[in-house]
């Protein structure tokens, strides 16, 4: 059963993501909102791993390094300016995409074990993944335009 | 007669439940000016506060020299309260700004129209052409007229296509805005004054209305003073008068630490779902949302939530059992909540108590989301702050379209392709530099805004032109690269909007000083110069005046919520106020909407798709079409959490910021009365008794207060506010000092921070360490009158001014209210069946 190597790669790739939201928000200290939201986000994606856990011991886990290959290419540090808030939020939607879809793929797999326990937590994982993209996506939305036509 | 320094909100006028509230006609002339020497009597409504009191205006030899409540008048019944009275009217003459003023070689010198308006025009073609409109921003007021405003965003929206508009409103009244947006749809006050007259409990969240809106205190005084009167809850940090009314009612003071809103709110929400006080056919019929709302306070137990709040859970209990068991619940909502943290959550949730009951609609039930401002309403409708036209969608490309072809411009024209600019972010891409042309009117930033140093570092950006528009030479004034002088009101015509919908007509009493112009000529000038136009090759704005004005609003309001197209002039003349929607078929007007139940949440008509209260995420408007709102309200949830900064070692206070009841905006006017400055002429800051105590502090001694981003020193009132918390009012500037040591602001101390859906900063939950400076010399220059009273009342002289004042208590018959109708205008009914 792969199961486990998906366990594995969806608890890195949040843990991943929870890092990437505080470094981002730190390094946009001069935005308070995303300075705030990244903050709370981050917050929020380190309880969804922390619910991951009991059912991650149940199945055993075996991490894939793959994240952590998007990470370094994303999120080593930050970038500064308009066009580099508006970079580094796309590098956090990157990372939430694949969040996104690793909890569907592992929702699949509970569905088809009925693993009553473990769709309670796909489903909560992907209502908070969904607000983290729709956060980012109205962000960016708000930013794109000065960043690309006004900014130096 | 009666002084009105001392006494508020003057004589009472006890009533019952359901009869009308009577009349009190308030009258105050200049010293000197008998009632006999008055030539003329020009009609108007107060705009020192959102209240919006109908009056009228003595002129004697072209100046004003009095004022008088209109007794026919819905909104106030003939009463105004002491900024009515003393502030509106007598900064007559002295130190207004009559000539434009430019700079030259780094001062500003007097100049003329031409050389001013042709420095503007200059700026704004050569940004318009080397960067484009983003370059171009425009911060203005909550207190300019319905017609400036829609004239204004004809201007920027049309005619130079920016995004960044927005207004002071932002930092008064936007989470009203968001919060009835989220719930209901729309924009648009579902509630009335009227309910006061008739409500069995009265909520006031964050409102400490005794001292925001004094004449609608003394209309619940009235209530409170009556036989059956209304048990009163209030959320206050504060021990304001309106908790010494809740406790006097039998009602329930809850003080919760400030940040804790949205617990409290959740608690409450959880408290009538658990003791089965839901009206379930209400809310399976009018509501979406109800499982996920009562899922998410589940775990607030009043235990819980005291801890949180640091409140007596007996008392939480209590509050809910008041709200979720007496007939009809009138609620208000203010700034302790819209300029605290998680705004629009905890706003939202009193709109939920209200659903979830059923309440809301019908005499005595409603929710009142009140403004700071005066003509804070008309921001929003207009679009001046953001939003579009007529409470339209800018998500929504059929309402692009129709603002379109009103305007007979190219629908790409009309920023919409993102969320609109909010104040702060304006503010931050003008510190950044890619804003770079900043027209400021009648509003005064240098004081107003969060985090005073950063402001003032912005404005003094040699690559940002501002533009001040104003009536007085303000502190922002002092930044501007070209001043424009302004009439103020008596001076100019024009309507506005009070917090509960109703229109008013304010006609000029007297010619602007000097060279002073309205702001609507103002902006007229600056089309014209710039020679924007249609898409024909006419001009874009058609109209000359107010009037014109007006009418060409007309056609933007109709058909939707907030419907003016039943209103003129002329029918505003002489009788009284009357709140929109007002068309054909309701030609008095609407005095409370939704009765129904149907609020204007159909996808076709909604204003806002709405958005994620914890983060402000916007909603998709394909999900919000399937979840099939059509015409029901949202019961919208969020969790509680921490707010961004808490007390610490470093810094062990929370400081909350306010108006208090002599003062209104940055004192431009205020400060100007002699009566009004007699009664709070200083800053000062309010402490505990045991803090005080703690600190070594003395009721006069001069302490500072020092947040992470600034300081002020003022003298302490020892006061009997909850331990932890310090108060500072706000809104003191430094025009009327002589040394500039910038530690007078409370905004030196408050943060650049604000809620994720409204965007309105936290002004209310700065952390703060207090030391002693100095031994004082006397009380501290606080009013004992307010919720400023010290600890000990005997220790300080009572604040007073003169008898000057004559209340006519008379048998004249109230103005009757508008009706309510069955069907609200502009909304479409439900459409589908649940599910
Ligand atoms: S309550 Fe407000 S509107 Fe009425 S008189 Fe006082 S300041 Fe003016």
């Amino acid at each position: 059963m792969h199961l486990a190597t998906y366990l594995g790669l969806l608890h890195h790739s949040l843990t991943t993501l929870a890092d990437a939201f505080r470094q981002v928000g730190q390094g946009h200290g001069d935005e308070p909102d995303v300075w705030h939201t990244c903050r709370v986000l981050a917050g929020r994606v380190e309880h969804e791993a922390e619910a991951l856990a009991p059912v991650v011991r149940r199945y055993g886990e075996h991490r894939e390094v793959e994240p952590e290959r998007l990470h370094a290419a994303g999120l080593g540090s930050t970038r500064s300016g308009a066009v580099g808030l508006l970079r580094d939020l796309q590098d956090l939607y990157t990372l939430a995409s694949l969040t996104d879809i690793t909890w569907t793929v592992v929702g699949q797999a509970a569905r088809g074990l009925r693993d009553g326990e473990l769709l309670d937590v796909v489903t909560s994982g992907e209502q908070e993944t969904a607000r983290q993209l729709t956060w980012l996506r109205t962000r960016i939305k708000q930013a794109a335009p000065q960043a690309l036509i006004a900014a130096d | 007669m009666a002084d009105r320094i001392a006494d508020i909100w003057g004589a009472r006028t006890p009533h019952a439940k359901d009869a009308p509230w009577p009349v009190r006609v308030d009258l105050h002339l200049d010293e000197g000016v008998a009632e006999a020497d008055v030539e003329r009597w020009v009609q108007s409504a107060c705009v020192l506060c959102s209240n919006g009191c109908a009056c009228d205006i003595a002129v004697k030899d072209g100046r004003m020299v009095g004022v008088r409540g209109r007794a026919g008048d819905v909104v106030n019944h003939g009463r105004l309260g002491p900024k009515g009275l003393y502030g509106s009217w007598q900064w007559n003459g002295d130190d207004r700004l009559t000539r434009p003023l430019v700079r030259r070689g780094g001062v500003l010198v007097e100049s003329d129209w031409d050389t001013a308006m042709d420095l503007v025009v200059r700026r704004s073609r050569e940004l318009l052409t080397e960067v484009g409109p983003l370059s171009h921003g425009f911060y203005t007021s909550g207190q300019l007229f319905l017609e400036e405003y829609y004239t204004l965003a004809v201007i920027g929206k049309a005619g130079l296509g920016t995004p960044h508009m927005d207004g002071n409103t932002r930092l008064c009244t936007a989470t009203a805005a968001a919060a009835m947006k989220e719930s209901f749809g729309s924009d648009g006050q579902p509630g009335s004054y009227h309910d006061v007259d008739s409500c069995d409990a009265l909520f006031l969240f964050g409102h400490n209305m005794a001292e925001t809106q004094t004449v609608l205190w003394s209309r619940v005084l009235d209530r409170l003073h009556g036989p059956d009167r209304p048990a009163v809850v209030v959320v206050d940090p504060r021990r304001t008068k309106v908790a010494d009314a809740a406790v006097a009612s039998g009602g329930v003071h809850l003080a919760p630490l400030p940040g804790t809103n949205q617990a409290l709110m959740n608690g409450l929400v959880r408290e009538v779902i658990a003791n089965g006080w839901v009206d379930r056919d209400y809310v399976d019929a009018h509501t979406l949302g109800y499982d996920e709302l009562a899922a998410t306070v589940e775990p607030c137990t009043p235990e819980h939530v005291a801890e949180t709040c640091g409140i007596d859970p007996d008392d939480l209990r209590r509050a809910a059992r008041i709200f979720g068991t007496s007939d009809r619940v009138l609620s208000t909502v203010l700034q302790g909540f819209y300029q605290s943290h998680q705004a629009t959550a905890a706003s939202c949730q009193v709109n939920n108590l209200h659903l979830l009951r059923g309440l809301i609609g019908s005499p005595g039930s409603g929710v009142l989301q009140m403004n700071g401002q005066p003509t804070a309403q008309n921001t929003r409708e207009c679009g001046a702050d953001g939003d579009l036209p007529g409470f339209r969608n800018w998500a929504n490309p059929e309402h692009v379209e129709q603002l379109a072809r009103l305007w007979n411009v190219d629908p790409a024209t009309i920023p919409h392709w993102a969320p609109p600019t909010h104040a702060m972010q304006l503010w931050r891409y003008a510190e950044q530099g890619s804003i770079r042309f900043l027209w400021i009117s009648a509003t005064n930033p240098a004081v107003s805004l969060p985090e005073l140093p950063r402001v003032r570092e912005i404005l003094a950006r040699e690559d940002l032109f501002v533009v001040v528009q104003d009536g007085f030479r303000t502190e922002t004034a002092e930044y501007a690269d070209v001043v424009l002088p302004a009439a103020l009101w008596g001076e100019k015509q024009g309507t506005f909007t009070n917090a509960n919908r109703t229109v008013h007509l304010s006609e000029r009493a007297v010619e602007p000083p000097g060279e002073a112009r309205s702001d609507l000529d103002i902006f007229l000038d600056y089309a014209r110069r710039m020679d924007l136009r249609d898409r024909d090759g006419a001009p874009l704005i058609g109209w000359h005046d107010p009037e014109g004005a007006f009418e060409a609003w007309k056609e933007c309001s109709r058909g939707r919520l907030c419907d003016y197209t039943g209103l003129s002039y002329d029918k505003l003349r002489g009788g009284s106020g009357i709140p929109w929607p007002c068309d054909e078929d309701h030609p008095d007007g609407c005095d409370r909407l939704y009765a129904d139940g149907v609020f204007p949440t159909h996808p076709d008509v909604c204003e806002d798709y709405g958005h994620d209260l914890l983060t402000g995420g916007a909603t998709a408007p394909e999900r919000y079409r399937a979840r099939r709102p059509d015409g029901r309200a949202f019961l919208k949830a969020a969790e509680y959490a921490p707010p961004p900064e808490q007390p610490n070692e470093d810094y062990p206070f929370v400081c909350t910021t306010g108006r208090t009841a002599y003062h209104f905006h940055t004192r431009t006017k205020t400060g100007r009365s002699r009566r009004l400055r007699g009664a709070a002429p200083e800053p000062w800051v309010e402490l505990s008794a045991r803090d005080a105590d703690a600190l070594g502090v003395r009721e006069g001694d001069l302490v500072r207060v020092e947040s992470p981003r600034g300081r002020v020193e003022a003298p302490a009132r020892v006061g009997r506010g909850r331990d932890g918390v310090v108060f500072v009012p706000f809104h003191y500037g430094y025009w009327d000092t002589d040394g500039d040591r910038h530690a007078r602001a409370a905004n030196e101390l408050t943060m650049t921070e604000w809620d994720p859906v409204s965007k309105q900063p936290l002004f209310k939950l700065a952390a703060v360490r207090v030391t002693k400076s100095a031994d004082g010399t006397g009380p501290a220059p606080a009013p004992t009158t307010t919720a400023s009273a010290p600890h000990d009342l005997a220790s300080v002289p009572a604040t007073r001014g003169e008898d000057d004042v004559r209340e006519d208590v008379t048998s004249a018959d109230p103005p009757a209210p508008p009706p309510t109708p069955d069907r609200t205008p502009g909304v479409l009914p439900h459409v589908a069946p649940k599910g």
